[in-house]
């Protein structure tokens, strides 16, 4: 029995890791790949070009990161961000035109938020208080929320105006020209229209954003109560009760938490294309689950890191990215995520297996 | 013993359980006393009632009819964390640890630790929950090399070893076990027996319920036998055999 125990803890050890390192090497393959093969791939506009275009995704990934190590799953996440997108979007505009941008943005966000929160406490009241299945609860939500935005917008996206919104999400924190030299926060001053091409931005600010976002949630999913807990829930919902966790009232926290992280990337789709579409976030389901399951975390809950989530969004975009550089037509990009994520909970079964075993 | 317990106070008493479900009477009438650093067996046939007395006395039930007094002070218990907070652990078969976290984090599990990082951010203190769970393992003679490993990762007499950890960290003043060596091959079974000695050694007295045998003579002082909802033996373990015992639990005495 001890050298059975023995190899099956060692192939378990083994498993483990693979399933940990994958992600990264994929993700270094791929880089290398296309940065040979791929011109254009490997340049410093280009790889923050993929940044600030994944931003969105990162964005709701996070949240659904926390759900899905909970043990559950966020389906309405994509159409909350979109109905929070377009309440968002209505309410800027209709505020006065000497209202500072600062305020424009807080008031965006507000609104959004409420919105979104309103969805995720419903989520999270049937989930936690009325024992619905998570895919079940989300399900509807996707659906009314879907609802909502289409009803508010009529149909169609909203078109902000607002001057300098569009700056917010498409600005870099530092220019660089040739001639004109450094600057911070807007282009070198006096440049001539020809002069714009040589233009250089480092930092897009929607990947700064995206950032610091990113560094929340880790430290809260990694360091504090509430992140353990999730962890806990997800590991054994039975036991964490036993042991005193508010489950029901961590359950229900996860999923604002989730809506929270699409209302963020609701207004990330406000800045960055000056409008909102209640489909804005139409695509980010298969995308988000896709980056979270891929990053190592467990369909089953109880695993999975914020970190791990960030790597999965990088090897969708790189994925994205890359294949447009190479000009394969890039409905092929579906395909592709489409195969990772299935190998990625493949991965996750095994382990599953082996660790009942 | 019952000389000597004479002049001591029974750190749990019951006194006339009752506990009906419907028109059946699980556990009728019922009264026990527990003293410190005692291991008493419960021990019956499936259905005898083990499980209901146990789930009135660890705050899963409430009783029917009876009281209980823990160091002489009548307690009642609205859940199962509230006769945690009075210090009756239980440890269940299942052992109810997150196999997804480490041994530390299992011991703290809902009552973390924490400290602030800069003054503001509160965050689980991992190295406090290290150390002391290195201190109670020490205290109850446990070696587990690695304690960051996973639960998943561990054999069922170290699962079992955590669980048992956790409820005395928590300062237990009465550890109630059910089936603890169930799911476990002989080497570990050992292993838990010692374990219960060594709370035995350290005045905290047990309730173990167990269909084994072996486990209720290795580690038991008193037994006390359930049949049909009633208690129909109280016997000091080194004064009976097996047989005794096997006819008690069934009735042909």
């Amino acid at each position: 029995m001890g050298v059975d125990s023995h190899q099956t803890h060692s192939r378990h050890a083994w498993l483990d890791t693979i399933s940990r390192i994958w992600a990264w090497l994929f993700l270094l393959a791929m880089v290398i790949f296309f940065s040979l093969a791929g011109e254009g791939f490997f340049t410093a506009f280009n790889l923050q070009a993929i940044l600030a275009n994944m931003a969105i995704l990162t964005i709701i990934a996070m949240g659904q990161t926390y759900v899905i190590i909970s043990g559950g799953i966020d389906l309405s996440a994509g159409w909350v961000m979109g109905m929070a997108a377009v309440i968002s979007a209505t309410v800027m505009n209709r505020l006065p035109e000497t209202t500072p941008m600062w305020m424009v943005v807080l008031s965006g966000l507000g609104v959004g938020l409420v919105a979104a929160w309103i969805a995720g406490l419903v989520n999270g009241i049937l989930i936690a208080r009325l024992n619905v299945p998570p895919f079940i609860a989300t399900l509807g939500m996707f659906g009314i929320a879907r609802g909502i935005g289409f009803l508010l917008s009529g149909g169609m996206p909203v078109p902000i105006y607002i001057k300098g919104l569009g700056f917010l999400g498409n600005g870099f924190l530092i220019y660089y020209h040739p001639s004109a030299g450094w600057s911070l926060l807007a282009p070198p001053a006096g440049l001539a229209q020809a002069d714009l091409r040589n233009l250089t931005g480092y930092f897009p600010f929607v990947v700064i954003v995206m950032l610091a976002l990113l560094l929340v949630a880790h430290l809260v999913l990694s360091r504090t109560k509430f992140g353990l807990h999730t962890y806990a829930i997800g590991g054994n919902k039975e036991a964490a009760m036993r042991a005193g966790i508010p489950v029901a009232r961590r359950l229900v926290s996860i999923y604002m938490l989730s809506a929270t992280f699409a209302a963020i990337a609701g207004l990330v789709y406000n800045v960055r294309f000056t409008n909102g579409a209640a489909n804005a976030g139409e695509a980010m389901l298969l995308d988000t689950v896709a980056a979270v399951v891929i990053g190592g975390a467990s369909l089953f809950g109880g695993a999975g890191t914020v970190i791990g989530t960030l790597i999965g969004a990088l090897i969708i975009s790189v994925l994205a990215n890359g294949l447009v550089i190479m000009r394969v037509n890039p409905f092929w990009q579906f395909i592709a995520v489409g195969i990772v994520i299935i190998i990625a909970v493949l991965i996750d079964q095994a382990r599953a297996q082996f660790a009942q075993e | 013993m019952s000389e000597q317990n004479a002049t001591r106070e029974p750190v749990l008493r019951a006194t006339g359980l009752i506990k009906r479900f419907g028109g059946l009477t699980a556990v009728n009438d019922v009264s026990l006393d527990i003293y410190p650093g005692e291991v008493v067996a419960l021990a019956g046939d499936n259905g005898a009632g083990k499980s209901t007395l146990i789930k009135m006395i660890s705050g899963v039930y409430r009783p029917d009819g009876g009281h209980i007094y823990l160091e002489g002070r009548e307690i009642t218990m609205a859940s199962p964390l509230e006769a945690r907070g009075l210090g009756i652990e239980t440890i269940y078969q299942d052992l109810a640890l997150c196999e997804n976290l480490d041994a530390t984090v299992n011991i703290f599990l809902g009552r973390e630790p924490t400290k602030r990082l800069l003054g503001i951010f509160k965050q689980v203190d991992r190295g406090h929950m290290l150390a002391e769970s290195n201190k109670v393992l020490e205290r109850l003679d446990i070696k587990i090399p690695n304690l960051r490993r996973p639960i998943r990762q561990m054999s069922g007499g170290q699962r079992q070893a955590v669980a048992i950890a956790r409820a005395v960290y928590w300062n237990a003043r009465l550890v109630i076990m059910d089936e603890p060596t169930a799911a476990l091959g002989v080497p570990e079974q050992r292993k838990v027996h010692e374990l219960v000695k060594t709370l035995k050694a350290q005045n905290v007295p047990v309730i173990i319920i167990s269909h084994n045998m072996q486990d209720i003579f290795a580690v038991a002082d008193r037994i006390i036998v359930m049949r049909r909802g009633q208690k129909v033996g109280d016997v000091r373990a080194a004064e009976v055999t097996d047989d005794d015992l096997v006819s008690m639990m069934v009735g042909a005495a």
